[in-house]
């Protein structure tokens, strides 16, 4: 599948731990900076209800979504924990340079 | 006689989430899940919310598919109900005649709305809300214009209020309490709440001693105790739910505001569990005191946590009790207990909304609730969520100060 990787941030505006939010032209998306120092990219809003998993909270590899508590692995997106059921898509990430990139289609 | 496997009865949030966790935990032997509503177990939440404001005819949100649960091989017994235990025989038998035995029983038939007693020939067309039927046929009767009467401060009514005045009706709430939200909400909240409904045109009546609800030339006319009389097309009431505990009740299990379950959420029969709505149970994390939830969340984990029970695991459920509700573009958030706190600490997050610790003699941290819009908040309360989990003490001074950040106060 082809994409641009697109510029989303400097590594050090994402704290370790937390999720940022991303809107791209239409797009949104949540990226993810976890307690390892790992980069990832999904879709923003919850699989569940549109609601943005930027204000959620990250605990090692799992987002938990701020409206209902449902959960996401991070790295595949599998959903975890009910009410959330349909997995979250995920976005290569890459760091160049200090900075995070995304690749989107 | 058939092999005996999990049959679970009440096919609603915590009933479902039992039967798939016994089979996600390893059990392959038959699992039964019985409803008596003939509908894929569905989101009660959105009964309140979203449907009633849905402008296409709404349908139920399911939580299973009936693919899925024939992939997981439950059998879903649909549009039955469970009439009578036979705790010797470890069989249920249902309304249709139907007996399926049993090797471990869970119970998780919900609760009920608390009817109103009142005088008047209209109490008995009053509307309540708790299935899915209630929420379409309330939903129709919401039509721009309409005067709307709903009677009770607490989440529903409130929940119904927001809704039926952006379907475009006339509301007027009354509540017989000084304030709204007096169960587990400070008044700091319940007032931003009230202020809210105010402001998007409700009209709001505390203190109001309701004697009797007529009805006659298509419309019904509540009168109070001072003589007021309000004259509205349509009057929902939402005062409160009651365990449904028929079933247990009649098969001698004990109650106690709710199927009496001990910290694994077992009834006085061994053989039998209980969770969501329908039970008390000891609460681990606030001195064993004894506890009934209404709330979503809890009724997820506890038949989760039933689930491993059954298999053997004899786990004590100790899940911090959490409970949204939202009104307008307002989130409000409440977990852990707050009747158990005698200080409240204020945590102004400015623009975000407002957050409250509730700490108890000793200074633990066994509750917080927070309200505001945008969904910012949520992540400061679940931190909260797991002070109060971890029992922590942080300095009073530490928790207003919004320039601490809460995930330090956890270490
Ligand atoms: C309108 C509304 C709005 C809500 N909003 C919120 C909210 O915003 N946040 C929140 O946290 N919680 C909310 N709740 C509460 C939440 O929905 C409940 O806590 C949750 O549904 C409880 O799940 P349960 O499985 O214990 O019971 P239920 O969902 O009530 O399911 C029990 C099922 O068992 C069936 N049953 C009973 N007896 C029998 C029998 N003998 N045989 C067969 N079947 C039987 C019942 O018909 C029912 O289908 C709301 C509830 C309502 C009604
Ligand atoms: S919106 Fe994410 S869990 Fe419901």
């Amino acid at each position: 599948m082809s994409g641009e990787w697109i510029e989303v941030c400097a590594v050090d505006e994402i704290e370790e731990e937390d999720v940022i939010r991303f809107d791209h032209g239409e797009r949104t998306f949540a990226v993810y900076r976890t307690d390892k120092g790992h980069f990832y990219a999904s879709d923003g809003y919850c699989t569940h209800e549109k609601f943005h998993l930027s204000n959620g909270l990250v605990m090692g590899n799992v987002i938990e979504c701020p409206k209902h508590n449902g959960r996401f692995d991070i790295p595949t997106g599998a959903a975890k924990r009910a009410p959330v059921c349909v997995d979250l898509r995920t976005y290569p990430v890459k760091v160049e340079s200090d900075s995070v990139f995304i690749k989107i289609d | 006689m058939n092999e005996s496997g999990m049959v679970v009865v009440g096919a609603g949030e915590a009933g479902v989430r039992a039967a798939l966790e016994l089979r996600s935990l390893g059990w392959d032997g038959e699992i039964t899940l019985i409803g008596n509503e003939g509908l894929l177990p569905y989101e009660r939440p959105k009964l309140s919310k979203e449907l009633l404001i849905a402008v296409e005819e709404p349908s139920p949100a399911a939580v299973v598919s009936e693919a899925q649960l024939a992939e997981e091989r439950i059998d879903w017994v649909s549009g039955d109900a469970v009439r009578r235990i036979d705790r010797e025989g470890h069989r249920v038998e249902l309304a249709s005649g139907r007996e399926i035995p049993y090797m471990r029983l869970l119970l998780a038939t919900g609760a009920k709305p608390r009817k109103l007693e009142i005088a008047g020939d209209g109490a008995g067309d009053l509307i309540y809300l708790r299935r899915y039927e209630d929420a379409v046929r309330l939903r129709e009767s919401l039509r721009n214009g309409s005067r709307v009467v709903v009677i009770g401060g607490g989440f529903i009514g409130l929940e119904v209020a927001a809704s039926a005045i952006q379907r475009g009706c006339a509301v007027t709430l009354l509540e017989a309490g000084r304030r709204l939200l007096a169960r587990g909400v400070p008044e700091a909240i319940a007032k931003v709440v009230e202020q809210e409904h105010r402001k998007q045109g409700v009209r709001i009546v505390t203190g109001a001693s309701l004697e009797r609800i007529d009805k006659g030339a298509g419309e019904f006319k509540l009168r109070l105790a001072d003589g007021t009389v309000i004259p509205c097309d349509i009057v929902i009431a939402g005062i409160g739910a009651v365990p449904e505990t028929a079933l247990a009740e009649k098969s001698g299990l004990d109650i106690d505001n709710g199927i009496r379950v001990n910290e694994k959420l077992q009834t006085s029969d061994p053989n039998i569990f209980a969770a969501g709505d329908c039970c008390s149970f000891p609460h681990v994390l606030f001195g064993n005191h004894r506890i009934r939830l209404e709330a979503w969340r809890n009724a997820v984990d506890q038949g989760m946590h039933a689930a491993g029970n059954m298999l053997g695991s004899e786990k004590p459920y100790g899940v911090v009790p959490w409970f949204w509700s939202d009104q307008y573009d307002l989130t409000l958030q409440v977990a852990g207990l707050t009747d158990r706190a005698v200080t409240i600490v204020e945590r102004n997050m400015g623009e975000e909304g407002q957050i409250y610790f509730h700490l108890n003699e000793e200074g633990t941290v066994v509750a917080v609730s927070g309200i505001g819009s945008g969904g910012s908040l949520a992540k400061h309360i679940r931190i909260g969520e797991m002070l109060v989990e971890k029992q922590a003490k942080p300095a009073a001074e530490a928790l207003a100060d919004h320039t601490v950040r809460l995930k330090q106060l956890m270490r």
